[in-house]
């Protein structure tokens, strides 16, 4: 056949099609033009999930860098390190660098690059839209740190009260930068959530009934759904926020009729569900990571996707307990205690089915389980200290002390971050194709639990003795200095562990062990193929007969034939029971998300000087989106011949 | 007592007066309190140390780990650390109201109830990692099918797992409501009034009085009588702030546009120090407020000389310092009952010299330390609203022998 004009040869991917040509064919369909132009136009999720995983580490960096110079102004009392607006810059930047630009974005790239591959389709649902978020959240990201870079960083907290970021308190343009880096993320995640969502309703592999997603797959799916509901609070707020500060309303303002708390209000119907977008994709990776390294199937199935979805619901009922001191109803607050207890009962039984699966199993213990196992013990640590914190009387002492600091830390750091280290661990060969070093990784873990431990732990002692948080310095004599200096010597041990971390990817990048398609001995479809995967993931599309795919269909995957190689084309499932139902193309490279991403940056920056810019603003937009969605004509080669 | 107090002085404390002879003659009980909570403090769960859960780690692969004597002596140096904290003026851990009594009472509770849990998970995920290597009958292989009997009897433990966490927390819930209603009937009984207006940085005190001519404000302190439940009416001029004051009492946010309260008790003598709790601005970090409970003769008695105008300079220096501050910018801001200085931007100084500390906390009460703070503020507090009045050395001091002698 290779005498024959391939491009002229319209061909299904047939089994009778040789290997070696669908391979050659789809690499051809689907691959990623090369060039400068061809990498800022490409749509291949694996590509711009990579990106996502890069920037927010980059991000994760800066803001733990800012973390340390906090920590060495406040290593004893009454530093001068840092002078209060530097301080207040510092401790604002960390915390939305750490929530809007790292976590939830580290959890949606690794939803971009993974989703795809474990329910076993060519690409993501929208990948356009899926270039463009990752452009525009760069834009935000970039745009926060190069304010802050000349001094008009934000420097009203993460959660930017008002009215002390409104326009009488907070003159100047630090609070816009902060509001309007909020629109760019959440446009971001909004355009991610959405493609999650159809892609693992509309495109999961034949037989990948809902009872056999794997459990990653359903906390993203979780997660996205609460994207969809949370963001949408937070992006109004902030846009209220911009009008009041820079158009004249007064939806915060108190003398005219305003409110200050509608905005804790909306903030936090946001900002709770947000620790849960943070956290239930790092159960994703505790649950994938577990079987395979305890060597059983996961125990509890059927409770820990409960469990996920109780906590999705639950998850949007609990945001008061951010405001119980602001004098809210008794009964109110009493509604709100109970549902923040209640949430205690689906992650307990998460955490039951985590242990019986490494109880019932026979455990190796490479790096990635040794980060499962950090995460247990310090996760569980700060749940229970979320207990404490959803009693009313004891929250009114500890509220925005360094107990809640320590608090958030144990179920973001150990509930988030440990999750996050083990799935790099576990997913850097299927990445990259070389394995990281486990002798480095065993320091790592090390560093960076003991480090970990040793920084937060006295904070909670700190809290309950009665230091604030958000003070950048104090006086010495409250029995805070031992503690604090403890404090800060646990962070360079982090920072240590960090840094072991940083050599070792770089090191193995390079010179790691090469990794087979499967180096666990994994069981879902991200591993069926090979290492890194190739732009169209699978030559064929697998067909699942049960949880564990690849530990059930040990001598190989069953596969689907019948979609295109010539073109770009999926295969869409039902819903329920995935089972085919349609061929659907999917979108070439284009410049145009790019574009539109840039159209929109101008935008939303120019809006932080002048109202007119939204007017003008929509001009370059609108040129861009008119580029994105021109009419293209239908594929007018027939209806191909099957061999 | 004065390890209590080292704030470290900008200019020559020396000259100044002890900044901590006034409590002592007042009868402070501060050094009393620390032996009365110490064993109360010991009696109590002893917090877990940083990293309680390295032993699951070392029995990980302990052969990889030689620091864990490391972490153990570092686990031994905070609890250490925790036993020299010991006691705090600024403490919810050694509580000396009712309310923050029963919120202490509770906390107490939960730790011991949520340490128990939390020992349990480490015990079940330590035998978890280490059982199954007595089990190395097992054939080898990549994944195994878990066995319907162990199946079985996982799904009970989790059945059984489940309805324990679910009766934990109802009973913790329930715990919670009582102290809640609790401390919401003690403040059914409150017998004095205070009006605490939280300003950036610093709070404006007024203590009301059916009589109209018998309130009077002062600033940055709250005397009580001890075992008089004082209800705290809370406003906020500027931001929000919230106003906690750890051993008597949680906090309560002062939020513009809304009146708060609280209501508070102090058991005991003792001075106890206050700070703004919720994110304000530029100098958050030192907006702190002096919490004294005296007895109900000494506070009466303080109530009067508070209700007095201010004293009358008796030499000619303060006199002359009188003249400098009422025609210097210093009375654009501030109030002298007695005087023509009546604004009320800054705090009211009608008695400044009789106050523990000046600049909301930041520096303790002495005629060294006050002249600093007024030769520049901005040095001590950046960002603070006081300017730099500028005043030659001369008529500083000349001000400072007048305001000292503010009692």
């Amino acid at each position: 056949m290779s005498a024959r004009d391939a491009s002229r040869f319209i061909r299904r991917d047939g089994p009778s099609l040789g290997e070696a040509e669908t391979h050659a064919r789809l690499e051809r369909t689907w691959a990623t033009p090369p060039g400068l132009w061809g990498w800022l136009s490409s749509v291949d999720h694996k590509q711009v999930g990579r990106r996502y995983i890069v920037t927010a580490f980059v991000f994760f960096l800066l803001a733990g860098l800012l973390a340390l110079a906090m920590r060495m102004q406040l290593a004893g009392p009454n530093q001068t390190l840092l002078t209060p607006d530097r301080y207040n810059q510092i401790f604002t930047m960390h915390g939305t660098t750490m929530m809007f630009l790292f976590a939830v974005p580290v959890m949606e790239a690794f939803a971009i690059y993974l989703v795809p591959l474990m329910v076993g389709t060519r690409a993501i649902a929208f990948p356009r839209l899926n270039a463009f978020s990752y452009w525009v959240y760069l834009a935000g990201g970039v745009m926060l740190w190069v304010a802050f870079i000349l001094n008009v960083g934000p420097d009203v907290g993460w959660f930017s009260y008002v009215p002390l970021s409104g326009p009488q308190f907070s003159p100047g343009k630090r609070a816009d930068f902060w509001a309007q880096m909020v629109t760019f993320t959440e446009v971001a995640a909004l355009a991610v959530a959405v493609e999650i969502i159809v892609t693992v309703l509309k495109q999961r592999a034949p037989g990948m009934s809902l009872n056999r997603i794997p459990l990653f797959v359903w906390g993203q799916l979780v997660t996205s759904f609460m994207v969809v509901f949370a963001m949408p609070a937070v992006m109004v707020s902030s846009s209220m926020l911009i009008m009041d500060r820079l158009i004249g309303t007064h939806f915060f303002n108190p003398a005219e009729g305003g409110d200050a708390l509608l905005w804790q209000h909306l903030f936090w119907f946001f900002g709770h569900p947000e620790v849960y977008i943070i956290f239930l994709p790092a159960t994703g990776f505790v649950s994938s990571i577990l079987p395979t390294f305890a060597r059983r199937p996961i125990f509890g199935y059927t409770a820990l996707v409960l469990a996920l979805v109780a906590t999705g619901f639950l998850g949007f009922g609990l945001w008061v307990h951010h405001m119980f001191a602001t004098g809210l109803p008794h009964l109110g607050n009493s509604f709100y205690t109970a549902a923040s207890m209640a949430i205690a009962i689906p992650s307990g039984i998460q955490i039951f089915c985590w242990l019986a699966t490494l109880w019932d199993g026979r455990p190796r213990f490479a790096t990635p389980l040794l980060f499962v196992i950090g995460f247990i013990v310090i996760f569980v640590l700060g749940g229970l200290s979320g207990i404490m914190l959803a009693s009313v009387p004891i929250d009114s002492q500890v509220h925005d002390t360094y107990f809640v600091v320590a608090h958030f830390h144990y179920v973001l750091i150990g509930g988030a971050v440990f999750p996050l280290f083990g799935a790099i661990y576990y997913w850097f060969p299927k990445f990259t194709g070389r394995m990281l070093s486990e002798r480095a990784g065993a320091w790592n873990f090390g560093l960076f639990f003991v480090g970990f431990n040793i920084a937060f732990f006295p904070m909670h002692i700190l809290g309950l003795i009665g230091m604030p948080r958000r003070v950048y310095s104090y006086p010495a004599g409250l029995g805070w200095d031992d503690l604090n200096l403890l404090s800060t010597a646990g962070a360079v041990i982090l920072a240590a562990g960090v840094l072991v971390f940083l050599g070792n990817v770089w090191h193995s990048l390079k010179h790691g062990l090469v990794a087979d398609d499967n180096p666990w001995g994994a069981a879902t479809l991200e591993w069926a193929t090979a290492s890194p995967p190739p732009s169209f993931n699978f030559v064929h599309i697998p067909v699942v007969t049960g949880s564990n795919p690849l530990w059930e269909e040990a001598d190989g995957l069953p596969v689907v034939s019948g979609l295109r190689v010539d073109q770009r084309e999926l295969l869409l499932t039902s819903v329920v029971d995935a089972a085919p139902e349609v061929r659907e193309p999917s979108p070439e490279p284009s410049i145009w998300p790019l574009l539109s991403a840039l159209a929109v940056t101008i935008l939303f920056i120019g809006s932080i000087f002048t109202p007119w810019a939204v007017v003008w603003g929509s001009i370059p937009l609108a040129v861009g989106l008119i580029g994105w969605f021109w009419p293209k004509s239908a594929p007018d080669t027939p209806e191909p011949v099957i061999e | 007592m004065t390890a209590r107090l080292p704030i470290p002085s900008p200019c020559s404390a020396g000259r100044g007066r002890d900044p901590c002879g006034a409590w002592e003659g007042e009868g402070s009980v501060i050094p009393r309190n620390l032996a009365l909570t110490l064993p109360r403090l010991r009696r109590g769960p002893l917090p877990l140390p940083p990293g309680a859960g390295e032993g699951v780690a070392r029995s990980a692969s302990s052969r990889q780990w030689p620091w864990h004597r490391a972490a153990l002596v570092l686990c031994l140096f905070a609890l250490t650390a925790c036993e020299r904290v010991q006691h705090g003026i600024q403490s919810a851990l050694d509580p000396v109201g009712q309310q923050a009594g029963r919120i202490a009472g509770l906390w107490w509770l939960f730790l011991a109830v949520l340490a128990a849990v939390y020992a349990v998970v480490l015990v079940l995920l330590l035998v978890a990692a280490i059982r199954p290597r007595r089990r190395r009958r097992l054939p080898p292989g990549p994944a195994f099918r878990p066995e319907e009997p162990i199946e079985r009897r996982l799904t009970r433990g989790l059945t059984a797992w489940a309805v324990g966490t679910a009766a934990i927390v109802l009973t913790l819930t329930g715990f919670s409501y009582a102290v809640d209603r609790d401390i919401l009937a003690l403040g059914h009984r409150a017998e004095l009034t205070i009006e605490v207006t939280a300003k950036q940085w610093w709070w404006q005190v007024r203590y009301d009085d059916p009589v109209p001519n018998r309130s009077f404000e002062t600033a940055n302190e709250i005397r009580l009588p001890v075992g008089v439940p004082v209800r705290v009416v809370l406003k906020a001029q500027d931001v929000i702030h919230s106003f906690w004051v750890p051993n008597l009492h949680g906090k309560t946010d002062l939020i513009p546009g809304r009146v708060n309260e609280t209501v508070i008790v102090a058991d005991r003598e003792g001075r106890y120090r206050g700070q703004c709790a919720e994110f304000c601005g530029f100098q958050h970090a030192n907006m702190a407020l002096d919490v004294v409970a005296m007895p109900r003769d000494q506070f009466e008695a303080w109530r009067e000389s508070q209700l007095a105008p201010a004293v009358a300079p008796s030499d000619e220096r303060s006199r002359e310092g009188q003249r400098v501050f009422l025609t210097s910018a210093c009375v654009m801001c501030h109030t002298v009952r007695g005087t023509t200085a009546a604004s009320r931007v800054g705090p009211d100084l009608t008695h400044v010299a009789a106050r523990p500390s000046i600049a909301a906390g930041t520096l303790p009460y002495s005629k060294g330390n006050l002249a600093g703070w007024i030769a520049d503020p901005q040095r001590i507090k950046p960002g603070s609203q006081m300017p730099v009045v500028g005043l030659s050395a001369d008529q500083l001091q000349s001000v400072l022998a007048y305001l000292d002698g503010l009692k």
